[in-house]
């Protein structure tokens, strides 16, 4: 037994809930039911929004890529079945604002026809070109955050990382989506990591799972140790059970140690944590060319027969409640757990990445909370706190809307996990607290770097103003000198032929107004030679070269718009 | 006392040519109190404070010319800032400058739009592209919703649009306590 050879080590606070993890892992990952209609949302990930590349009523099949990634950071979308698109509209989103964003809808034509699937080669691609496939083929981290994977799957850093940590750890009460998929996919997910190894060139890799879920263990244990997956250094540890030891920062200080300081991230100590649904994502996508269109969704609570089920990202939450004998009282859907799940507005919205768990609630399993107290001050959330923070100092702050000491006190570092208000004696609900003073600081940042933006433009455009102003006059300066010169020489050619004025009159105007005439080609020609646009001044060589090939392009299409004269004329 | 006096004029000398110093390393460029009304203000630069812009208004409260509460971009929110900054009474929006909207962005309407070009010169902060002849559209993300192109427009083609909540933009709510009726109590 190689893992009790390493030792673990710690985090600090955690809680321990009941786990309400067996009824669901009774019976094997279920398949979702048949959709006639799949709401997709662009927006899954963390980041840009994909735009759109398919019209209303264009045929899909399974996997196509409908929504592409909106710059690096942003992950695309797919169809989850084949079928024809009948709209792009607002659809109501699973968020606790309740409100709407943009979808792709789709009516499935019941044949489920992929798209011609083609292993990706990534011995021979680029590190950038590993990035931009996983980008485009939607891979973003299960574990709930959905983090687009391809911006931590970094071969950049030298010689490679030192630990890579697969989180099967899932420590969150009632969810079982991990557990299942590891007891039946594990041999998948270890070639997910394998693949995950080879990119980010880790020397070591510890697979954690919490020492609750022993059947994912032992499997994962025969996955790593026999078969085509035998290598060096890969781990399967079993971690002590203790909520939230599925953190990514929890779950790296268990296993290696290193404890995340303030303002940096796990990469900068050589480590990096994915979950294990994730792993399994990458290998679909590298070795079998599927991009992530379906995920495994646990439904639980108060639910007659709780289950996992395979489910297509765009499946109404409804139908797969409906699989699961809801009980009457049911009073509210929450998304994800009790602890960190947020309440969403109906049963009609659709299953997206981020979806690991429908957990469907009654006054029975979780009452009502007993009224918010006065914080005493009793210290019990600092001791709780897995990211050694000061809740009640948060608390304070959040609650009185002094944001800049809220900051101060690392508001930012909260994960939002729940411990402090699970143990909080008063029944404060202070994540709700953290979560207003995040949203309202996120806000008002945006504001005033608009503002800021806003500011810029509005001071350049003065200055150009100012220029403008300033080489107008300068223009008409130098006319104006120009007029007068030429005045005077008209005068002097006049003058020295005296014999013309009295002669003609006019023809001292005439004189007068050609001299004009021929200083003004002067000036125009002088200014044609010297001056050339201000834009085109200072450029680099690349951009030169660009604008003499479109100049050429150019050329090329005045040439062909002439009238073709035929060969004999 | 000779020695005494130069004694003092020494340390005179030494002491101003310090003082010199460090006036000229340490000068503050600009007013640091502009600089701090300035970062208060919403930067629409719509001119309904009766200054063209929000730096010039920012100068003009600095100089103790103008009052703190003729911004209604900036709104109540605005005004408390500055109130907190400047030391001064809390007051409210001066309704002769106008009143505070939601945050609202101009649009054009492309098919009427006859591109003219008025609105791009009205516009403070560069946020419409266009050229004659050419239609013009309003880049939304930097529409400060300031309305200065909506005067000068001949065919009246812009509009100002309340800007919506989306799930992008929404923000958790402030936590109040739920008051549950308990039976008993008539």
């Amino acid at each position: 037994m190689t893992t009790l050879l390493e030792s673990l080590f710690d985090f600090n606070g955690g809680v321990k809930p009941d786990y309400h993890k067996d009824a669901s892992t009774r019976l094997s990952i279920g398949v979702s039911p048949a959709q006639t209609e799949l709401v997709i949302p662009l927006h899954q990930s963390i980041g840009g929004t994909p735009r759109p590349i398919v019209a209303v009523g264009e045929q899909v099949k399974k996997g196509q890529r409908i929504g592409d990634a909106d710059g690096d950071v942003s992950s695309a979308v797919h169809a989850s079945t084949s079928g024809t698109v009948v709209a792009i509209e607002m659809r109501r989103m699973p968020h606790p604002s309740g409100l709407s964003s943009l979808c792709i809808v789709l009516e499935s034509d019941g044949r489920d026809e992929w798209i011609a699937c083609q292993a990706f080669d990534y011995k021979k691609a680029t590190p950038q070109e590993i990035r931009d496939y996983l980008r485009d083929s939607g891979v973003v981290g299960l574990g709930g955050a959905v983090f687009p994977t391809h911006l931590k799957l970094n071969a950049d850093r030298q010689g490679g990382i030192e630990t890579l940590i697969i989180n099967g750890a899932e420590c969150e009460p009632y969810i079982t989506c991990d557990d299942m998929l590891m007891r039946e996919r594990a041999d998948d997910i270890v070639r997910g990591v394998q693949l995950m190894r080879e990119i980010l060139g880790a020397k070591h890799v510890r697979i954690g799972i919490e020492d609750n879920k022993p059947e994912a263990i032992a499997v994962m244990q025969t996955a790593v140790r026999f078969g085509d997956n035998r290598t060096d250094d890969l781990l399967v540890v079993a971690v002590p059970t203790r909520y939230p030891a599925g953190g990514a920062k929890q779950l790296i200080r268990v296993i290696t140690g290193i404890e995340v300081p303030h303002g940096k991230r796990s990469i900068d100590y050589g480590v990096q944590c994915f979950n294990v649904a994730t792993a399994l994502a990458i290998y679909e996508a590298i070795s079998l060319g599927r991009p992530l269109i379906s995920r495994i969704v646990t439904v639980a609570g108060n639910v007659g027969a709780p289950r996992n089920f395979d489910v297509l990202i765009g499946t109404a939450i409804k139908d797969i409640i409906a699989a699961c004998e809801p009980l009457p009282d049911t009073n509210r859907l929450i998304m994800g757990g009790p602890m960190m799940g947020v309440e969403i507005p109906g049963d009609e919205v659709p299953v997206v990445k981020a979806t690991n768990c429908i957990l469907l609630g009654s006054n029975k399993i979780f009452p009502p909370p007993a009224p918010e107290m006065p914080c005493i001050r009793c210290g019990e959330c600092a001791i709780a706190c897995p990211a050694d923070l000061q809740p009640l100092e948060l608390y304070w702050f959040s609650r009185a809307k002094i944001f800049g000491k809220a900051q101060e006190y690392h508001l930012f570092d909260c994960i939002e996990c729940g411990c402090c208000s699970y143990v909080c004696p008063s029944n404060i609900p202070l994540v709700d607290y953290y979560r207003f003073a995040k949203s309202e600081i996120w806000a008002r940042e945006k504001e005033k770097s608009l503002a800021d933006e806003a500011r810029d433009r509005f001071e350049f455009r003065q200055f150009r103003d100012v220029r403008d102003e300033q080489e107008k006059s300068a223009r008409l300066a130098a006319r104006a000198a120009a007029a007068a010169a030429a005045k005077q020489l008209a005068t002097m050619v006049v003058t020295t032929d005296a014999a013309e004025i009295s002669t003609a009159e006019t023809s001292n105007e005439a004189n007068e107004k050609a001299a004009l005439i021929a200083a003004a080609i002067a000036r125009a020609r002088e200014q044609q030679g010297t001056t050339t646009p201000q834009n085109t001044q200072q450029l680099s060589a690349e951009q030169l070269a660009e604008i003499s090939a479109i100049e050429a392009r150019r050329a090329e299409i005045r040439e062909h718009a002439k009238p073709h004269l035929p060969p004999d004329a | 006392m000779l020695e005494a006096i130069l004694v003092m004029s020494l340390g005179a000398i030494v002491l101003g040519a310090a003082l010199g110093y460090a006036a000229v390393k340490f000068r503050v460029e600009g007013d640091p109190l502009v600089e701090k009304i300035d970062a208060i203000l919403p930067q629409t630069q719509c001119g309904q404070c009766s200054y063209p812009g929000c730096k010039p208004y920012a100068q003009a409260i600095a100089r103790g010319e103008a009052e703190i509460n003729q911004c209604p971009p900036g709104g109540e929110e605005g005004i408390r800032k500055l109130a907190d900054l400047l030391g001064r009474e809390f007051k409210s929006l001066s309704a002769e400058h106008g009143v505070e909207k939601p945050k609202a962005v101009a649009v054009i309407d492309e098919q009427t739009c006859i591109g003219c070009t008025l609105c791009i010169q009205a516009c403070p902060v560069d946020a419409i592209v266009g050229a004659a002849k050419q239609m013009h559209t309003v880049i939304a993300e930097q529409c400060t919703g300031c309305e200065l192109c909506l005067p000068p427009c001949p065919v009246d083609c812009i509009t100002m649009e309340t800007l919506h909540e989306t799930v992008e933009t929404w923000k958790w709510k402030y936590p109040v306590v739920a008051l549950h009726p308990t039976a008993g109590i008539s």
